[in-house]
């Protein structure tokens, strides 16, 4: 006589106590099944997910070793492009704008963006529609947004040198259309648009800080600078690392907003790495050499992150 | 209570309002500016001093623009990649995530530590290994491309994994002792209860897709296929001086996102705190 199976695998211990199962075959058929159930979830994603970004990871490594051309035949060339980088002076000058790029951007996102979420944290009146403003760059699209910053920076009309015109004598800055001013200029639009989100991160981090430790500090006498050091920063931790990881990296990737706001000038101004890679591989074809610089980038953003994570583990422990 | 009714408190609140409602403003500018200017007339847009109110109202620009630039072509083409993406993306991230979150087997933590990796490579780094990829494919100059290049993303199993967790494991065990397979406890326990996070990933995404510029300036080369990104940046180039026109555009290309927006915006702020959280 068979009986009928109720249920799946899980439940069969408990309708049929005997014969006893044997042991160690179900356990391991039921892992393998359970394992199997468990890839077919991740599948559909995980294809896509390593088709489409994996694997192009892996083949940079190759292409970047390589004098891979428009007809995509490849001749393997060692080490060469990198060679090549040392003596290219506009890669350079890509690698210092980048740099000089997150070295402002980075810390004044931070502040700025810490700030607006301690000011919502206040419970005012409004701060909901607050909250709804500051965002709201950062959903906007970067074309719209540069040509408007484009018009705002002009310098004979545009509102904001007629606005610090009232303030300062004498020369005005040249915003985009000046070599030293370009950059700067670059960096208020960054800020300016990211920092809603970052805000809203610092905004969910302040809401884990707990009250009593606020009142606590308070009973003992502490000012309010000295709590926000002692007391919010400290719980702020996790919510800092992760911001400054994510502030880093898009700071060192940027590229759209360069590219719509003032096309890497003038001259060679705001070149920055993304948009070097960009213009060896899809204006001069130079696949093999774009791939060599895009190497870079991708090994400052990972060693970046990975030093990153180490001090926070350091100062964790 | 006491403290609230001090003068120096109460001069420190009026100058929390002052502080936000100067910063509010100043963010703001720009959107203003841009919408004022779209309607006026050319000559008007820079004048000194700035005019903020415009005289006549040139409402024709919105009439006009539809005309020089071939916006409906652009909407429409954004609407097919961004609808496509998000589907997919909503799909795939939130069935992984059960994956991550919900079972346990051999190498799922290592599989989880790849995607996680990935936050730290910038896509420009391997934007032409991909390109080289879909070509080979003849996928260039497709809006296939562009729905495969965004469709996979991490963002969307972090998300929904992240959600799934605050999910107590007592509801899916109840599940599967009453006899529900795996994939029935997805669809009939957990979807069900993840709503908001669903919604937060599918505003997020949509609005990611409309707003992308990068993926259809490198796929994208002949103008049937043009984004409304692309498209209003060719317009920008076409028409420099012509500058209400532009703001026009600008505008049009805002707002639906704009909208979007208003509408959830809790979806947005819950779905990007809870990435944000636990890291």
């Amino acid at each position: 006589m068979t009986t009928p199976v109720v249920g799946n695998q899980r439940t069969l211990g408990f309708s049929q106590p005997e014969p006893p199962p044997p042991l160690r075959k179900p356990r391991t058929s039921l892992k393998v099944r359970n394992a199997l159930i468990g890839w077919t979830f991740i599948l559909p994603n995980f294809l896509g997910f390593a088709v489409l970004t994996l694997t192009p990871v892996i083949t940079l490594f190759y292409m970047s070793l390589t004098d891979w051309n428009i007809f995509g035949t490849a001749d393997w060339v060692g080490l060469d492009n990198f060679a090549r980088l040392f003596g290219d002076k506009s890669f350079h000058i890509a690698l210092g704008n980048t740099l000089y790029y997150a070295a402002l951007h980075i810390p004044i996102t931070i502040i700025v963006s810490l700030a607006l979420a301690l000011l919502l944290n206040q419970k005012l009146r409004g701060a909901a529609f607050f909250r709804t403003v500051a965002f709201f760059p950062y959903i906007t699209s970067i074309v719209a947004v540069a040509v408007v910053w484009n018009m705002l920076f002009s310098p004979e009309f545009g509102p904001i040198n007629q606005f610090l015109g009232m303030f300062v004598g004498g020369d005005l800055p040249g915003w985009t259309v000046s070599k030293d001013w370009a950059m700067p200029a670059v960096i208020i639009v960054g800020t300016w648009k990211d920092m809603g989100y970052y805000m809203l991160l610092f905004l969910a981090g302040l809401q884990t800080v707990p009250t009593e430790l606020h009142e606590a500090a308070r009973i003992d006498g502490a000012g309010a600078w000295q709590r926000f050091w002692n007391v919010t920063l400290p719980c702020l931790r996790p919510t800092m690392f992760f911001v400054t990881v994510m502030v880093t990296i898009q700071s060192l990737k940027v590229f759209d907003l360069i590219l719509v706001m003032t096309d890497g000038g003038p001259g060679q101004a705001t070149l920055v790495l993304s948009q070097y890679i960009f213009q060896k591989g899809f204006e001069q074809f130079q696949f093999g050499y774009a791939s060599a610089v895009a190497v870079v980038l991708f090994l400052i953003c990972i060693l970046v992150t990975v030093v990153q994570f180490l001090y926070n583990k350091r100062r964790d422990a | 209570m006491t403290a609230r009714t001090s003068p120096f408190r109460r001069f420190g609140r009026v100058l929390l309002y002052v502080t936000m409602i100067v910063a509010a403003a100043g963010i703001m500018l720009p959107f203003a500016w841009m919408v004022i200017s779209s309607l006026k007339l050319n000559n008007q847009v820079f004048t000194a001093p700035v005019q903020w109110i415009p005289d006549p109202v040139q409402w024709r620009n919105y009439v006009d623009i539809w005309v020089k630039a071939d916006m409906v072509t652009w909407v429409r083409n954004t609407l097919v990649v961004s609808v496509a993406v998000t589907f997919l993306q909503v799909l795939t991230g939130s069935f992984a995530a059960y994956g991550f979150a919900k079972m346990r087997f051999p190498g799922r933590d290592v599989l989880f530590l790849l995607y996680i990796g990935t936050i730290a490579v910038p896509w420009q780094s391997y934007m032409i290994p991909q390109f080289q990829m879909l070509s080979s494919w003849g996928l260039n100059n497709t809006l296939w491309a562009i729905m495969l290049l965004q469709a996979f993303g991490a963002f969307g199993v972090f998300l929904m994994k992240q959600y799934y967790e605050s999910i107590p494991d007592s509801l899916s065990e109840a599940a599967r002792i009453d006899g529900l397979s795996e994939y029935g406890i997805w669809w009939r326990i957990i979807i069900p209860l993840s709503v908001p996070a669903l919604a937060s990933l599918t505003i997020i995404t949509f609005v990611q897709t409309w707003n992308d510029y990068l993926g259809p300036l490198i796929y994208l080369r002949e103008r049937p296929l043009w984004t409304i990104q692309l498209g209003l940046q060719s317009f920008i180039g076409e028409y420099n001086a012509e500058h209400a026109l532009i703001m026009t555009g600008s505008v049009l290309s805002v707002l639906p996102i704009a909208l979007i927006f208003l509408l959830g915006q809790r979806y947005f702020v819950q779905g990007i705190a809870t990435t944000g959280v636990k890291g």
